[in-house]
């Protein structure tokens, strides 16, 4: 399934049925009780002047539409937006030769009948499979959480008084921090835990039993820049790419921002120091 | 505001009583200040106050401009509909004298097979005659004339692609129809020729070449 | 909004309409004129704060309606279209997300400093009803808006919120059937809370400005809950509170733009970004942090009925805090005991929101029972005997007798010096 720029999502569905299954449809989005914190890793996107590292964000391009999206959806994402500033930010001839190695149904046509033809810019990404129920079907009952706001959708309690402190460091990256642990997660289940049929079990996971089977190895995707190609590596790039699916407009609202704060400590100053003139004389009346 | 600052500062200074300190008549003078009233004491104080006011007074005012900005700017179409900006058109199943209406951008688009004899009206006409003496084709220069050339698809003259709006106001003219075998406009009365050009009014332009290429023999991409 | 406005125009044209409709007179007397008393400090401003974010609220709300689509398929996918393609979406739809919670901050601020210092008290009973009246319709207007999103929180917020009333017997079921429009929370409940969102803003802006007239009949109360005797104890609203407000909105602006910008999802769930799904319950189902105290407290009760009761008296007993509190001093700076218990009641207060998030289990029940149990017994019990039992500081004869004191280095008759009185 490596480094296939023929890829054709269609091709891969028998695959997809019998290989990449998540566990339960919609994983909670707190990670279980007893479960390890998940490690906070260093993001490029964090923090005031957080930005997405573009290269990263191809190669996790890569990585997804190699691997994850055979089973996973993401539906809000629209061929268009890799080329959209903020982003992975590939050339718009990039995005468009993307768009048309996919087959996208359109129609009715004149005569009535859906048709498929290859996909534009305008297209967004198109699912594995036609409906939630045909997911399932195919991956054990279970069903692969769309990629669209997953990054967002996933958390861990950070307690008292971490809570506190994240809002001072602007720490928001639970959700990354989560779904690459989760992907690092894969373990031999410890003695006296039995996993039940079809499930795996991984140290983060909310019960630890998931459906989804460890989803990659290393050097299963060819990367072309000489990055390492490991799980840790793959798992990092996704899952950046994953975030940027989730917030796309994430670098204009750090940099608005900052411009704002900027404005508003000034002004702030000056209104001081203006409430100082104007009450100067009731103070100093006595 | 420093209207309102002048009238309040005699009540004010009411409030205190008769003797109005230092600092009052200070304030006085600030804020009716920029020279046209004498101060008395503190004319450096004056000077750097009314610095002051001015400064926090057009922040606040450059605060609201740009706070209004989003709220305008969230109107113009957004990224999905912008996206949407092309539509295919297939060629080949439209019959001879066939008009058919496709829809682009939301607006209907004809495509007519022109016949010979629509094709030879619309080339004796002669540009004296129009009312709109320009082409109005998206793939033109803007000063084009409105040659029948000019309003046909290139090379391929039989091929006649219009926005299907009324330059009046909006409506949707019937194809086939008026007395220059064009289109005629069923709310004020439009007529429109074999190239789609106003012939009588209340009109005031040809009907809109939208931009569009041949991307096959029989195949038109709009947009 | 009262007493008689001295603002008599010069230019014909405003003398003519001023004639026919003071409606400039009636902002000068408001806005301009009106003695304001000398001593406010900055928990003053938070009036002026919350009027901001209401207009904030409304504005941008008003706005992500032309963009949304209140549907069960497509509200979720709408409001991501707002976040993803529309141009400055994503500031407007957090604008709104957080306005919600800064609006809740505000206001909380807003109480506790009317409680601290009295300003419920007689002349001022209707004011603060009719504030009562703007926080209940302010939980209402968040609860439904939270629905919109249509996420995982917003269906199950909906779901279990709704089922509250079906609590109250032989009647319950059937309000519930009526509340949702069908047999479970689905589209007509997007759509009747859709509509009643839209609607409510604009009803608390009516019932703000009943607030603000209620509150320039009686004058603000200050830091002393002395009244003001003479000119000399206020000082026009223009410049003096203006300006002093207009600092004031800046700063908290800016602690909005904090979360605004860069931590826009911290107060929310991450949960509601799953789309609703009616057949799987998120494993932690919480409400937004500002209903966590009442949350704490419907869990407290073992009995359901019971526990829907608790909930809607502790907001029912605040309307009638003006007679529980029997104390003749008005302002808590002079009630040395009163003071004590106020901070073991705020601290009773954010110990029930740490307790509604937590799950309803073991300790943190108990827990939620003695908090409660204090909850009440603070307005039924404490400060009734309070007025009845505490020895009070003396109390300046006067506003300015007050700041003299202070700024003189504390004569005798300031007993409330170590009062945060006179910051401004």
């Amino acid at each position: 399934m490596s480094n296939t720029m023929s890829f054709r999502s269609s091709l891969l569905r028998p695959l997809a049925a019998c290989a990449l299954v998540l566990g339960l449809g919609f994983g909670p989005a707190l990670a279980a009780e007893g479960a390890p914190k998940p490690h906070r890793e260093d993001w490029s996107f964090a923090g005031p002047f957080g930005h997405y590292d573009r290269a990263q964000l191809q190669r996790g391009f890569q990585v997804f539409r190699e691997v994850c999206a055979s089973c996973h959806s993401a539906h809000l994402f629209a061929f268009r937006n890799l080329a959209q500033p903020g982003g992975p930010e590939f050339s718009e001839a990039q995005a468009k030769a993307v768009a048309e190695s996919y087959q996208v149904q359109d129609g009715p046509n004149d005569a009535g009948d859906m048709f498929e033809r290859p996909g534009r810019l305008s297209d967004r990404w198109p699912s594995p499979f036609p409906n939630e129920q045909a997911a399932r079907a195919s991956n054990g009952g279970a069903y692969p959480p769309d990629f669209s706001t997953l990054a967002k959708a996933r958390t861990y309690e950070v307690g008292f008084p971490g809570f506190l402190f994240d809002i001072v460091r602007q720490y928001q990256e639970n959700g990354v921090d989560y779904i690459h642990a989760l992907l690092n997660g894969y373990k031999e289940a410890p003695e006296g835990f039995s996993v039940p049929e079809g499930a795996y079990y991984n140290e983060y996971f909310p019960g630890h039993a998931i459906k989804m089977p460890q989803p990659i190895s290393a050097d299963q995707v060819t990367y072309t820049d000489g990055t390492p190609q490991t799980v840790d590596q793959y798992s990092r790039d996704v899952t950046a790419f994953m975030m940027w699916l989730a917030e796309p407009k994430l670098e204009e609202r750090k940099r608005l921002g900052f411009q704002v704060m900027i404005f508003l400590i000034i002004f702030a100053g000056l209104l001081y120091f203006t409430k100082k003139k104007v009450w100067k004389a009731v103070h100093d009346h006595h | 505001m420093d209207r309102a600052f002048a009238r309040l500062l005699p009540a004010r200074a009411a409030n205190f009583g008769a003797g109005a300190t230092r600092a009052d008549r200070n304030a006085v003078t600030g804020i009716r200040g920029k020279g046209t009233i004498v101060a008395t004491t503190g004319t450096a104080e004056t000077t750097r106050r009314d610095f002051l006011y001015i400064a926090t007074g057009a922040m606040g005012a450059v605060g609201a401009a740009a706070l209004v900005w989003p709220f305008v700017s969230q109107l113009q179409p957004d990224a999905s509909v912008l996206a949407l900006s092309s539509t295919e058109v297939d060629l080949s199943q439209i019959q001879e004298g066939q008009i058919v209406t496709v829809k682009w951008r939301g607006k209907p688009v004809f495509v007519w097979n022109r016949t010979a004899k629509d094709i030879e009206e619309g080339k004796a006409t002669q540009i004296s005659a129009l009312l709109d003496p320009l082409a109005r084709n998206a793939n033109l220069p803007a000063d084009a004339p409105a040659t029948d050339e000019n309003r046909a698809a290139k090379d391929q003259e039989k091929w006649l692609v219009v926005i299907g709006i009324c330059t009046h106001l909006g409506c949707v003219p019937i194809g086939h129809m008026g007395e220059y075998d064009g289109f005629f406009c069923p709310c004020h009365g439009s007529e429109y020729d074999s190239a789609g050009r106003v012939r009588r009014g209340p009109a005031p332009e040809n009907l809109a070449v939208p931009p569009y290429a041949f991307v096959s023999d029989t195949k038109i991409s709009i947009g | 909004m009262s007493g008689h406005s001295t603002f008599e125009p010069k230019n014909p044209a405003l003398k003519w309409f001023e004639a026919r409709l003071p409606l400039v007179g009636l902002m000068h007397s408001s806005f301009v004129a009106y003695p304001t008393p000398r001593n406010l400090n900055y928990w003053w401003t938070f009036g002026g704060i919350l009027s901001l974010m209401l207009a904030c609220q409304i504005l941008s709300g008003v706005v992500l309606v032309m963009h949304y689509t209140p549907h069960v398929t497509l509200a979720f996918d709408s409001v991501e279209h707002i976040m993803r393609d529309v141009s400055y979406g994503w500031l407007l739809r957090y604008i709104h997300a957080n306005g919600a919670s800064m609006f809740f901050i505000a206001v909380y601020i807003h109480m506790f400093r009317g409680l601290y210092y009295g300003s419920y008290k007689a002349p001022r009973e209707v004011l603060w009803i009719l504030g009562c009246i703007i926080y209940l319709l302010m939980m209402a207007t968040a609860f439904m808006g939270y629905v919109l999103p249509w996420g995982q929180m917003s269906f199950w917020g909906a779901t279990v919120i709704t089922n509250l009333f079906s609590a109250f017997p032989v009647v319950g079921p059937t309000i519930v059937e009526w509340l949702w429009g069908g047999f479970a929370v689905d589209n007509p409940t997007l759509n009747r809370f859709f509509s009643l969102h839209y609607l409510l803003p604009f009803m608390i802006a009516g019932v703000v400005i009943l607030h603000v007239w209620a509150l320039h009949v009686t004058g603000q109360n200050n830091p002393t809950g002395v009244e003001p005797q003479t000119p000399k104890d206020t000082v026009p609203f223009t410049p003096y509170a203006t300006i002093k407000d207009g600092f004031a909105m800046v700063c908290f602006l800016i602690f909005f733009a904090w979360f605004l910008f860069y931590i826009p999802n911290y107060l929310g769930h991450a949960d509601n970004y799953i789309p609703a799904n009616p057949l799987v319950t998120p494993a932690h189902i919480v409400p937004e942090w500002y209903y966590l105290p009442f949350y704490a407290m419907l869990r407290a009760v073992p009995d359901k009925l019971g526990g829907v009761l608790t909930m809607f008296g502790a907001i029912a007993v605040l309307f009638f805090v003006p007679w529980l509190d029997t104390s003749k001093v008005r302002s808590g700076a002079y009630r040395p005991l009163f003071k004590q218990f106020f901070w073991i009641w705020v601290a009773v207060c954010i110990g029930l929101g740490w307790l509604g998030s937590k799950p309803a289990e073991g300790g943190y029940v108990i827990a939620g029972r003695i908090l409660t149990i204090w909850y009440f017994a603070h307005f039924l019990i404490i400060l009734p005997l309070l007025g009845l039992f505490e020895k009070p500081k003396a109390v300046p004869a006067s506003i300015t007798e007050a700041v003299l004191g202070k700024s003189r280095g504390g004569a005798p008759v300031a007993a409330g010096a170590s009062a945060p009185q006179t910051k401004g």
